[in-house]
């Protein structure tokens, strides 16, 4: 029998028979790039001597931003490499919570905060903070000059802007302390990752780090002067500066896998050459800022100086060495959470282990590398309107 | 051999298609800056109610902001513009859609063909078909990305995962009525000539259901770059146009206008690959004018 195909006008269609092939043909062809990462010359060179390399993944709590500054200049530079570390670094995204790809087995290493991962433990994984980068706490409440908030106290009454997602115990915390009860004296309202409630005035005082959100005010065009706000626009609470020193970015992973003996070498052979890394971003702000430029998407330069410098002041000088957890600021944290009830009971001793974080200093004294960097000294970033 | 109809009437179609593009486009530009400065004019209240979205630039930036940012540089000492960057980005999204709408679209086929011979497994199984639609996308995403890194696959192998999780649907549906389309005559005149069940599918059935398959493939076309776009927001990939919106919704306030520049290419690329699709369809069923 013949095949069902009706014999009509053959002729006549050859273009669009071309236009379909070409551009399906395009459409697979585009774009061959950007599925992989690519190595560095530095880092190929650094890893040259190594038998073979050890695969490991870190996961971060974000997109590429210079928040996580240390680990892409660790890899770019060739500090992974040196310690014979294959590291792929994941970055975070919408509902990815770090802690959680970490329990599941799918990263070795995850980026988190001392709360939010404590409670992940809580919930029955085994999950270890071996580095406190972020020795200090970076929460801003900021709010209009002219709105009268001067203080926690005067924010009775205010409508409160807050991420939730546990940045809000922080806030919590220092309120009640200033005798403010964020349940019933105050309007808490959930705030975006941008500052655009506070800008509209939707909000009276609204939550910013110091290394991203306070900057992005900074960088936006004031419509009736034309010029960019001014720091004197606004009031800026600084909660650490209240006392409420919570810890933020350190490095966690499973005490089930650090149990073998070959592992915790492998995890303080990373930590050694993160904060090598973050050695680097300390002394060469620009050259670290481009290594995060390349990393991240459409990040504006201005934006990306201005946090790492925050950044930078989180981290440096780091008084017991860099990454070494502090016992005074891990209790405290830990009571805060208490208190809000976020926890239920403190976690028990081996919740942190300051071990690996200890070798790793030690190698890298040897080496010659400033592990406190007591001489640091911050910049002063100009701030660029749009962060461009 | 009979003459194609209407030669003319094509040659002025295709003169008044992009006429009717372009109107449509001034029509909608001209309502959102109309909306705008209405707006404006009476400060977003009107008889004391406010208006349902602001109009301050921060709000909704002028159009021209928007066009304009696509051909500033995307950041300082970069001569990169925008358009550059995020057609670039775009690239990416749609080759994870597109991997995502081949295997979806084949999936789509062969359950099709499963459904048309197996009636209790399409009764058994189409519920579950159409749950594995309703549940929220968001929810769904995270948890194939974490399989994936399970399986030790690189992130992008789980957005086109999530592409062609939403691509097989409408490809199932509308090829198991294509299937089901030819008339009982040629059904039986097929038997009468002795022709097998894989004979019936493969020089009827088939040939018949092409043009429900296309109708089944543009909405998987769509579907498809919709699913590899909020694939992204929740894979490590760090590439593609969704990582450039999620990046530019989070610095929001530092260019509102990146945003809508990034969703507006977003837009332009889904409508050119479903374009593709549309000319596929054409070399397809090019002997079939008789519709």
């Amino acid at each position: 029998m013949s095949r069902n195909r009706a014999p009509l006008s053959r002729s006549g269609r050859r273009p669009i028979r071309v236009a379909a092939g070409l551009s399906a043909a395009m459409m697979l062809l585009s774009a061959c790039g950007g599925m992989s990462d690519s190595t560095s010359q530095a880092a190929a060179e650094a890893g040259k001597d190594c038998a073979s390399k050890t695969k490991v993944r870190v996961v971060l709590q974000w997109v590429a931003q210079a928040q996580f500054a240390g680990y892409y200049a660790a890899k770019e530079k060739g500090f992974y490499d040196k310690a014979c570390l294959d590291v792929t670094i994941q970055e975070g995204g919408v509902n990815i919570v770090p802690q959680q790809v970490l329990s599941a087995g799918n990263a070795e290493f995850a980026v988190s905060h001392v709360t939010k991962t404590m409670v992940t433990r809580e919930q029955g994984a085994d999950l270890v903070n071996i580095g406190q980068e972020f020795q200090r706490g970076a929460y801003l409440q900021v709010a209009w000059a002219d709105s009268g908030i001067k203080t926690l106290a005067d924010l009775k009454g205010k409508r409160v802007g807050s991420w939730g997602y546990g940045n809000e115990l922080t806030l919590f915390a220092a309120m009640r302390g200033s005798g403010v009860d964020p349940k019933k004296d105050a309007k808490i309202i959930q705030q975006p990752f941008d500052m655009s409630l506070l800008l509209k005035r939707e909000v009276d005082a609204a939550q910013a780090k110091t290394f991203n959100e306070y900057a992005q005010l900074l960088e936006t065009t004031n419509p009736k002067t034309g010029k960019l706000y001014q720091p004197s626009d606004f009031v800026a609470i600084n909660l650490q500066d209240a006392g409420y020193q919570t810890l933020e970015d350190g490095i966690y992973a499973k005490e089930s896998w650090l149990a073998k003996k070959e592992n915790q070498e492998t995890a303080a052979k990373f930590l050694k050459a993160t904060y090598e890394g973050w050695g680097y971003c300390r002394d060469e702000l620009a050259g670290c800022v481009d290594i995060v430029l390349k990393n991240g998407s459409a990040l504006g330069k201005g934006h990306q100086t201005w946090m790492l410098n925050e950044v930078n002041k989180l981290i440096w000088p780091a008084e017991k060495g860099v990454g070494m957890m502090d016992k005074a600021a891990w209790d405290q944290t830990i009571d805060i959470a208490m208190k809000a009830g976020v926890l239920k009971a403190r976690p028990p001793a081996g919740a942190y282990r300051t071990d690996l974080t200890k070798r790793a200093l030690e190698e890298l004294k040897a080496e010659g590398f400033d592990v406190t960097g007591e001489s640091y000294r911050p910049e002063t970033v100009t701030v660029t309107a749009g962060g461009k | 051999m009979p003459r194609e109809p209407g030669r003319g009437g094509a040659l002025v179609r295709r003169l008044t298609d992009p006429l009717g593009t372009l109107l449509v486009v001034a029509v909608l530009a001209g309502l959102w800056e109309g909306y705008k400065a209405f707006g404006r004019a009476v400060d977003d209240r009107i008889l004391g109610i406010g208006l349902p979205v602001a109009t301050d630039d921060l709000s909704m930036p002028h159009l021209w902001t928007i066009v304009g940012s696509l051909t500033a540089p995307a950041r300082a000492g970069d001569t990169t513009s925008l358009a550059v960057y995020l057609v670039g980005e775009t690239t990416v999204t749609l080759r994870e859609a597109l991997y995502g709408l081949a295997a979806g679209s084949l999936l789509g086929l062969a359950l099709a063909v499963l459904f048309l011979h197996v009636t209790p497994v399409s009764k058994g199984l189409m519920p579950w078909l159409v749950a594995s639609q309703t549940v929220p996308l968001v929810a769904i995403a995270p948890m194939i990305v974490i399989w994936g890194g399970k399986a030790g696959l690189p992130p992008w192998v789980a957005v086109t995962g999530i592409a062609a999780y939403l691509a097989f649907f409408p490809v199932t549906i509308n090829s198991l009525r294509g299937l089901k389309s030819p008339p009982k005559v040629q059904l039986d005149f097929m038997r009468s000539v002795g022709a097998g069940r894989a004979r019936v599918l493969w020089s009827l059935r088939f040939p018949a259901a092409l043009p429900y398959v296309f109708a089944g493939l543009r909405l998987a076309a769509t579907a498809s770059v919709v699913g590899a776009i909020v694939g992204e927001l929740s894979a490590g990939t760090g590439r593609g146009i969704g990582r450039a919106i999620l990046t530019s919704a989070y610095y929001y306030s530092n260019g509102p206008e990146k945003l809508y520049a990034a969703v507006l290419v977003a837009a332009i690329a889904g409508i050119l690959f479903v374009q593709v699709l549309a000319l596929l369809e054409r070399f397809a069923l090019r002997h079939r004018h008789a519709r």
